[in-house]
């Protein structure tokens, strides 16, 4: 253009503005200069999790004799606040199995939508086919190397438990889709803290636990867990999965050792200070 | 001269309700040598008849095997066949990537019919030329499918395709419920006798460069008996009584 675009560019107040130029993002003489072919500016750029911001704990779980239990507390936490008090971390899937996932909250709503659009795909094929639980758990280890290749992983240790024709199925998968099955797993604190639990009480029972047993173990592993994983929470909740399906208690809350350690001072401080 | 409006293109239906785009290939289907499927409890087996285009030429391969559990039978075209041979292939190699599992062989009819049938409705498209049987071993057991062009599939205990299949259709309509315990080999050998009603009586018969046999089941990956090994279920073929002329 001849004419001097700078004039036209940057109306004064009061001018008319006869180029419609008002709405447009314009430089401006009393800000710092940016192009609009500026790449931010058109770019709303890609989201990624880089790294987990709402994070769920532990999960663990171990077979018994004619199935598995898997338990997981229900806290979400925003950093090291306890932001989310009563979130299920526990997911079933199709008819035999269920999903506990620890990590970031919104890739396990992500995940949920993925495997439910599976379930439901499946469905619209209407061949009576579903997916067993190993399959289940190969997809999503497949989905997460998948991701992570990408560079945008969905950061959560899933733990798959299922049981289908009186076999019992666990296996792990973790944010870069490395996966393997075991008798008993946890994830996260638990692998530091439940696990040499879980390998203890299920050595010393070489015929099997029972599911009473197995109920009891999650639980307390995961009491201890609350007394240790800061992170963690003692509202709970504990699945069976067996040959009748999946069965995800209501929340629990677990009994834990009353904090009244306090008591006996402050009588000392009435006794002594108060006289009575 | 008599020229019929409606069978130009696939996307019209004739007055009479039919779209014969989809008429003409399920003739397509007839061309060809027979072919004939059929399964027990444990094994899903195949028998073809090869046809060659002249003295001079090979046998036209109609056996193809899809994956170690999967394998088909065609008859029609084969350039049409092998598109969804190859398409096959791919879908249960993908299977295999995402589930590590075997795609369960309804799975993959289903697929392939849903493909078929795309064919059936676009302008612009030709409906596939041609018809398979689906020998597979899955979780649930043995199975036998056919696919048409119009989209159609059919679960069979057996079944057979091609020209004069009928004849095949009749033996096996016979002999049916026995099948379903039969060894592996009584099954090829009704297999073979099934093949063996769809051969007119002028013709050379039975041997071992027109016929191939596809075998699958239980911890048995799908296998081709081909050229010399199928001779030891000729020879029995031949030992066997005369099967009774059907009168029809």
């Amino acid at each position: 253009m001849s004419f001097n675009q700078d004039y036209i560019s940057h109306p004064v107040f009061g001018q008319v503005d006869y180029f419609n130029k008002k709405n447009h993002q314009q430089p401006n003489q009393h800000t710092p200069y940016y192009s609009v072919h500026n790449h931010h500016q058109t770019d709303a750029g890609k989201q990624k999790t880089l790294d987990p911001i709402v994070t769920g704990s532990s999960v663990i779980a171990i077979k018994y004799n004619g199935g598995i239990v898997m338990g997981t507390d229900m806290l979400c936490s925003y950093g090291s606040l306890a932001r989310f008090n009563s979130v299920q971390r526990q997911k079933q899937v199709g008819t035999h199995t269920v999903i506990g996932v620890s990590g970031e909250l919104s890739d396990f709503q992500s995940l949920s939508n993925t495997l439910d659009d599976l379930t439901t795909d499946d469905f619209c094929i209407d061949d009576g086919s579903k997916l067993s639980s190993q399959e289940i758990w190969n997809y999503i280890a497949r989905l997460f190397y998948n991701s992570r290749n990408k560079g945008n992983p969905l950061w959560n240790t899933v733990v798959v438990a299922g049981n289908q024709n009186g076999k019992s199925f666990l296996g792990k998968v973790d944010l870069v889709g490395t996966c393997y099955q075991d008798d008993f797993i946890a994830t996260g604190y638990g692998a530091h803290i439940a696990l040499p639990l879980l390998r203890k009480e299920y050595d010393d029972n070489p015929n099997g636990l029972s599911q009473d047993q197995a109920v009891k173990l999650i639980q307390d592993c995961l009491r201890v867990l609350f007394y240790r994983d800061a992170r963690s929470s003692k509202r709970i909740q504990v699945s069976v999965v067996d040959s009748n399906g999946v069965k995800i208690s209501d929340p629990i809350e677990l009994d834990t050792y009353n904090w009244h350690s306090g008591e006996a001072a402050v009588r000392t401080f009435q006794q002594v200070a108060l006289g009575k | 001269m008599y020229r019929n409006q409606y069978d130009s293109e696939i996307v019209t239906f004739s007055p009479t309700g039919r779209i014969h785009q989809v008429e003409y290939a399920m003739e397509a289907v007839k061309q060809g040598g027979s072919g004939v499927a059929l399964k027990s409890n444990k094994f899903a087996v195949v028998v073809s008849l090869k046809r060659s285009s002249s003295e001079l030429g090979s046998y036209q391969k109609k056996l193809f095997v899809v994956d170690d559990h999967i394998g088909i039978l065609i008859s029609g075209l084969t350039a049409d066949a092998r598109v969804l041979c190859n398409y096959m292939r791919n879908e249960s190699a993908n299977y295999k990537y995402v589930y590590e599992s075997d795609i369960r062989v309804e799975r993959l009819v289903t697929k392939v019919a849903d493909k078929s049938q795309v064919h059936t409705q676009r302008y612009g498209r030709r409906p596939y030329g041609v018809g398979l049987l689906v020998a597979g071993y899955d979780q649930l057991g043995a199975h036998i499918f056919q696919t048409c062009p119009s989209g159609n599939f059919y679960d069979y205990k057996a079944i057979s395709i091609g020209s004069r299949s009928q004849s095949a259709k009749t033996y096996l309509e016979k002999n049916f419920e026995g099948f379903a315990t039969c060894t592996l080999e009584q099954l090829i050998l009704h297999g073979l006798r099934a093949l063996r009603e769809t051969i007119p009586n002028n013709d050379t018969g039975l041997n071992s460069k027109n016929v191939s046999i596809g075998v699958v089941g239980e911890n048995y990956p799908f296998t081709l008996i081909e050229e010399e090994a199928t001779l030891p279920y000729l020879n029995m073929l031949e030992s066997d009584e005369p099967v009774e002329m059907q009168v029809n």
